[in-house]
Formats: C-alpha cells, sequence, structure tokens
C-alpha cells in the first residue's frame, strides 16, 4: 500500500478507474483508466485537500510493441500543498482516443495539440483540435517509433 | 462614443504579424484580427522552430542529449544542462557532490542573470529604448565572458555531465565574477533609472497584458510571469534542490500581473541571483566536482589513453552510452522562464524512451490571444517581449 | 581609400582627380553600406545580438542598420535553424529582396542544418536560395561573424556588371 494521500484519496474514489499507483524515486504515480480521466481530473482539482491547481505538464509516450501502445501522461502539481503526480492513462492504437481536459484546466489547449500532432492521439471535446507545431499538409505523427527520424516533408525545396 | 460613429459603417480587418518580423525574436505569426486599432481576436501559430528534439534524444544515447538541451533555451543554456542533468541523476538515485551542486548553483544563476539581461534589453528595445539594449547587452557579454572562461563557449555551454560538471571554476573565478558584478550593478543602476520611471515606458507596459492570479495558474503560468501576478511560486523555493535550499534570497512577486510587473520582477531577480552567486561563491567547499561512479562518467582522458580497460570501457559507453535503471520520473528546476521540468522515461538501455521537457513558455505563449482579445495593436510587441517565448523551447 | 585606380592619368591631374571604373567604384560603395535583414529565428540570435552590441559593433563595416522590410535590404543574414515549415517564408523574404543582394549562412544550421539532421529541418539553406558566405559555428562566434562580413566585402568588390540580376530563387512551391 503506498502512504501518499493523493494516490489513497484517488484509489478510494474510483476503485474502477484506477489501475495501479506507485511510488517511484518520490514521483506518485497512478495508472487509469482513460474513460473516466475527465472525472479524475476534476476530482483532483476541486477536492480541498488535494487542490492540483496547475496541470504543469501534458504528454504521451509511444511504446511500440505493447498493448495498448500509446500512455497519456498528466502531471500536476498543487500550490497550496506543494505536491505533484502523475496520472498515466493508456490508450490503445485501435481506438486512438481520449477526453480532452481543456474544460478543467484551460492550460491543456495546446499541450493537447501538440499531443495530437506528434502523436496522433485524438482528445474528444477538444475546441481547436488542429496541428500546433507542424504544418498542415505533413502527413503521419513524427513522435511515433515508427515515424522515420529523416523521412522529410518539405514544403518547398528538395527532400535533401 | 456619437451616434453616427457607432453607425459608421466599419468592417474588420485580418492582418498578419511574423513569421518573419522585427519584435518576434523567436519565429511565431500572429493573425490578427482588428477592428480598428482594437484587437477582436488573435490566433497564434507556433511550430517555425520545431526542431525535433525529441526524436533527435531517442535516436541519441542519453548523453548525446546534452548538447540539444543547450539549444532549448538558448538565452539561459546552463539551466537546461542543469535540469537535465538533475533529472538524470534522479532516474539513477544520485546526487552529485557538494562542491558540484554549488558549482551548478552558481552557474545557473549567471545564466538566470544573462536570461533577465537579454529580455530586458530586447524588450526595451523593441519600445525604443535602445541604450538599454546596449548597456544589458554589454553587462551580459562580461558574464559570457566568464562563462566562456570556464566551459569554453558563450552561448551553448554543455558545461554539466551526469553526477558532476565537466571542469573545477577556473582560477580567479571568484575575483573575476566580482569584479564582473560590480560593472553589471552599474549599468543595472542606469538602466533602472532609464526605465523604472520612464513615462513613455511605464505608458506602453503598465496595465497592458494584465493577468490576474487566479487565471494564471488556470493557463499554467510559471516564473516571473506567474510572480508578478502575485503568486510567490519559485521551484528553488518550493522544492528546494541542489543547494538553494541553503541560500538567502527573496523571490520578488508584483501585484496586478501587468508587463511592468513583470519587468520589475525580472529585475529584482537579477539583484537576487546576483547575491545567491556571490553566497555560493563564498562558501563553495573544497572537494571533488564529480560523482566516484564509472557507470555513469565517462573515463578521464588521462586514463583513456593510458589503460586499456579504461579504454575498452570508454569505448562501450560512448557507443552505448550510459544505461539508467528502468523507470520514469519528472524533475523540475526553476528555469528563467518559469518551471523547467524533464520528464524522462529509461527501459534501462543507453536511449532514452521518452525525453520531454515541459517549455515553461509554451503556456504562456498560449495565453496571448487571453491577454491581447480587446487591447490595442500596439499592445501586442511589449506584451510579447514580457512573456519572453523562446522559439528554440516553446517549439522543440 | 580602397579604390582600385585603373588609370595611371591621375599624377600628371595634380592628385585632385580620382579616376576609376564605375564598376570598382560602386562595388567599393556597395561594400561598405549593407543594410542588412537579419532573419533570426534560433540560438543563434544570441550572437547575432552580441555582434550588433556594443562590444564588437557591426557598424564598424558600415553594416549597421538592420532593415525589417526586405525591400529596403540587400543583406539576408539567415541567423539560425530553418525548418521546413520556415523555409517558404525564407524563400519569400529572398525573393522580395530587391537586387543587388548578398547572402549570408549565419552558423552551422543555416550552412547545413547543423546537428538536427530530422524530420523537421532544412540541411543547410543553400538547397533553397544562393549563399555568398558561410559562417560556422554553433554558434559562431562574434568575431567569425566579422571575418566573414570582410570576406563577402571582399567578394563584392570582384563583382560585374553582368553578375546581376541574379533572378528569383530556384526553387518552387510545392502544391
Ligand atoms: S548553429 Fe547552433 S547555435 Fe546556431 S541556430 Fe543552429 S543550433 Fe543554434
Amino acid at each position: 500500500m503506498s502512504t501518499n494521500v493523493t494516490l489513497d484519496k484517488l484509489s478510494r474514489q474510483f476503485p474502477r478507474s484506477v489501475v495501479e499507483t506507485h511510488t517511484h524515486r518520490g514521483d506518485a504515480t497512478a495508472i487509469v483508466r482513460k474513460d473516466e480521466i475527465l472525472a479524475i481530473c476534476r476530482f483532483l482539482r476541486d477536492d480541498p485537500e488535494l487542490a492540483y491547481d496547475f496541470m504543469m505538464d501534458l504528454t504521451a509516450v509511444d511504446y511500440l510493441g505493447k498493448e495498448p501502445r500509446f500512455e497519456v501522461v498528466y502531471h500536476l502539481y498543487s500550490l497550496s500543498k506543494n505536491q505533484r503526480v502523475r496520472i498515466k492513462a493508456r490508450v490503445p492504437e485501435a481506438d486512438c482516443t481520449i477526453d480532452s481536459i481543456v474544460s478543467i484546466w484551460v492550460a491543456a489547449d495546446w499541450f493537447e495539440r501538440e499531443v495530437f500532432d506528434l502523436y496522433g492521439i485524438i482528445f474528444n471535446g477538444h475546441p481547436n483540435l488542429k496541428r500546433l507545431l507542424l504544418y498542415e499538409g505533413f502527413e503521419g505523427h513524427p513522435l511515433r517509433k515508427d515515424y522515420p527520424l529523416k523521412k522529410r516533408q518539405p514544403l518547398i525545396g528538395p527532400l535533401n | 462614443m456619437t451616434d453616427s460613429a457607432k453607425n459608421l459603417h466599419t468592417e474588420q480587418m485580418v492582418i498578419n504579424m511574423g513569421p518573419s518580423h522585427p519584435v518576434t525574436h523567436g519565429t511565431v505569426k500572429f493573425t490578427v484580427t482588428l477592428d480598428g486599432e482594437t484587437i477582436d481576436d488573435l490566433k497564434v501559430d507556433i511550430g517555425y522552430l520545431h526542431r525535433g528534439f525529441e526524436k533527435m534524444c531517442e535516436n541519441g544515447t542519453w548523453e548525446q542529449v546534452m548538447p540539444y538541451t543547450d539549444r532549448l533555451n538558448y538565452v539561459s543554456p546552463l539551466i537546461n544542462n542543469v535540469g537535465y542533468a538533475l533529472a538524470v541523476e534522479k532516474l539513477f538515485g544520485v546526487q552529485a557532490p557538494e562542491r558540484c551542486q554549488y558549482i551548478r548553483v552558481i552557474i545557473s544563476e549567471m545564466a538566470r542573470i544573462c536570461d533577465h539581461f537579454t529580455n530586458i534589453a530586447a524588450g526595451a528595445m523593441e519600445v525604443g529604448a535602445m541604450t538599454v539594449f546596449l548597456y544589458f547587452v554589454e553587462a551580459r557579454d562580461l558574464l559570457w565572458d566568464l562563462l566562456e572562461e570556464l566551459c569554453g563557449a558563450r552561448v551553448t555551454a554543455n558545461y554539466v555531465r551526469f553526477g558532476g560538471v565537466k571542469n573545477d571554476l577556473p582560477e580567479g573565478f571568484g575575483a573575476k565574477t566580482a569584479q564582473a558584478f560590480e560593472t553589471c550593478r552599474k549599468l543595472w543602476v542606469d538602466v533602472d533609472k532609464l526605465l523604472t520611471k520612464n513615462r513613455i515606458f511605464i505608458d506602453r507596459m503598465r496595465d497592458v497584458g494584465t493577468m490576474p492570479a487566479q487565471e494564471a495558474i488556470a493557463h499554467g503560468f510559471t516564473g516571473p510571469c506567474l510572480r508578478a501576478s502575485g503568486v510567490p511560486y519559485d521551484v528553488r523555493k518550493a522544492q528546494p534542490y541542489l543547494v538553494y535550499d541553503q541560500m538567502d534570497f527573496e523571490v520578488p512577486v508584483g501585484e496586478t500581473g501587468d508587463n511592468f510587473d513583470r519587468y520589475l520582477v525580472r529585475m529584482e531577480e537579477i539583484n537576487q541571483s546576483m547575491r545567491i552567486v556571490e553566497q555560493a561563491l563564498a562558501r563553495i567547499p573544497r572537494g571533488p566536482i564529480n560523482l566516484d561512479m564509472p557507470a555513469l562518467r565517462w573515463q578521464s582522458k588521462d586514463d583513456t589513453y593510458n589503460r586499456i580497460e579504461a579504454l575498452i570501457f570508454h569505448f562501450k559507453t560512448v557507443t552505448e552510452g550510459v544505461k539508467p535503471p528502468a523507470g520514469e520520473i519528472y524533475s523540475a528546476v526553476e528555469g528563467a522562464n518559469g518551471e523547467l521540468g524533464f520528464y524522462l522515461v529509461s527501459d534501462g538501455s543507453g536511449k532514452p524512451v521518452k525525453c520531454r521537457v515541459r517549455p515553461p513558455c509554451f503556456p504562456l505563449t498560449a495565453a496571448m490571444p487571453r491577454m491581447m482579445r480587446g487591447r490595442l495593436i500596439a499592445d501586442i510587441v511589449p506584451t510579447f517581449d514580457m512573456i519572453n517565448m523562446i522559439g528554440g523551447e516553446c517549439d522543440r | 581609400m580602397g579604390i582600385t585606380t585603373a588609370f595611371s592619368t591621375e599624377e600628371p591631374l595634380g592628385g585632385s582627380v580620382v579616376l576609376t571604373k564605375l564598376e570598382a567604384a560602386i562595388n567599393w560603395s556597395r561594400k561598405y553600406s549593407f543594410f542588412l535583414y537579419p532573419f533570426a529565428t534560433a540560438c543563434c540570435a544570441m550572437e547575432f545580438m552580441a555582434v550588433g552590441g556594443p562590444r564588437y559593433d557591426l557598424d564598424r563595416f558600415g553594416a549597421a542598420l538592420p532593415r525589417f522590410s526586405p525591400r529596403q535590404a540587400d543583406l539576408l543574414m539567415v541567423v539560425g535553424t530553418i525548418t521546413h515549415k520556415q523555409a517558404p517564408i525564407l524563400v519569400k523574404v529572398y525573393n522580395q529582396m530587391t537586387e543587388p543582394k548578398w547572402v549570408m549562412a549565419f552558423g552551422v544550421c543555416a550552412v547545413s542544418g547543423g546537428f538536427y539532421d530530422n524530420y523537421a529541418t532544412v540541411q543547410g539553406i543553400d538547397t533553397l536560395i544562393p549563399v555568398d558566405v558561410y559562417i560556422p559555428g554553433c554558434p559562431p562566434r562574434p568575431e567569425m561573424v566579422l571575418d566573414g562580413l570582410m570576406k563577402l566585402q571582399e567578394k563584392v568588390t570582384k563583382e560585374k556588371w553582368s553578375d546581376w540580376p541574379r533572378g528569383p530563387a530556384p526553387v518552387k512551391m510545392k502544391c
């Protein structure tokens, strides 16, 4: 059993959605089912004992060859409690979607667009899910492990 | 407004600012919808400096990431170095020796000073104060001279190593720093006189780009911009790393969260950072600068050239990379723009599975539309300057 | 004075007259009056600031006045990495500049792509536009930039009327 308040509360509140919790090198992590991500995030922000008011980082990892293939990773920070937590939601390749959390933290807007751009994960309910770092016309998602490092898609000029 | 003015037929105009525009020192494109001079809507398009940082990291060894981190926030590369090294050390579960920690504090703070100098220099120049630019670029050059002596490069340092730093402080570093700081302080006072009570500067900055604390938090602001809104969040205080808990310094906060407060916070942070450097230099203990842990470091050149085992070991670590244990960590330091976090995933091999940077200026840039709606088009320039978007970090 | 005199008839005229080829005179004036357009994108811009700053002072070479409209500039300084997203803009800016115009590749990223060899970056701006002077370094030291500028000045003195106009960049937009 972990002794982390956040993880305890979270497991108690969402017994079915929290798949696994652990603490590694002081980083509390909860792996959750993606269906309830919205409710979990709202709980983490609104619960007065947790009060995770900062959405610090949102990214994804591609574990090519494993199933489910992707993991969307949220790093939250609570200013009043000076606590951090990492929430991970696994996303299979076949159903490459997860709910957008822009309604909870506005900050997630661009972070989600970036993940969509680079990994091709679709965030349901995002107000403006378009490419952010790359350009329209770019095919594929470069941070997927199966995208070749040097596959170029220039807008102008030779392929070099 | 008179009735006739209200009934006048007006049309909205859409104009493009950037991507190659003098004030966008990173490259960014604003698509501004204007009603007269008032901004109705602003769209920000970034990614013009997306250089595939993460992809490059995943295709190199853990050590090879270090030079790429230099080029994230290229105004304060040393903080990125330190941040990344701390993250990898956390993955290993080790800590650098004390002397090294002091050195890291010194270089981080110097980098922060350089960053704030550059930011204020560029920001002031873009609202017309050319002298400030000349003064602060000179001040920055003085510090760069010191850093060059320390690590051999002016901008892209690549100085920090896992479990240590590349080399010790050079002879007479403390005295030279004291000398440079003296000149920097003079220049600081001059700039303070030129700007802080300057009617034009105040008019351009005051009450522009205001962000109330609650909204700043929701938008993910960190660093000077968050502190300008009155939230005293600083990673160095909240979750002290290195030896920051032994340093005596203050965290300046603003009141309204407008551009002028951001400027004031940065000016004061320059002073505080100088204080930290001076304390650290006075207190720095003797001792090793590197962890004695061969799995983490390359062998010394002496050994590599003279002992066959060391040569073989060197060959292996260089080609295969150091191998952190499998796991994932998030480690944050206070960058010049805010919380600079590294999220690393290792599968126990020589290459990172994931090397993610939490770029502090990314959420700041994302909040541009919120700050600019309903303002004048001329307000874009000072606001964009004061959030200090750095292309390398924002777009990676 | 730096102007190559073409004839030796100046002396009989008492030294009060300078005779030269018009081409040489124009080249001479061009080389000391670059109006530069800093196409600053990345880390190299930090060194560019230092070069323009008080210590290294680009002004001494007559190249201090940055023009932020390509139409008014004749030296395009490409300072930093050019990504594929940025490439069409670079070409557009180049084509908008009036002739004569020169291009300086500032830093290895502009020269060859530097150590970013991946899906996002252009491998050297000379795949897009003609380049006159390459300045290696990541970022180049200010001394190196000044050296590069002097090399460019040398090059300008040797130019012929027939070298101009160069015409638009050879690459075309892909649809
Ligand atoms: S050459 Fe080096 S310093 Fe210059 S833009 Fe490229 S990476 Fe940055």
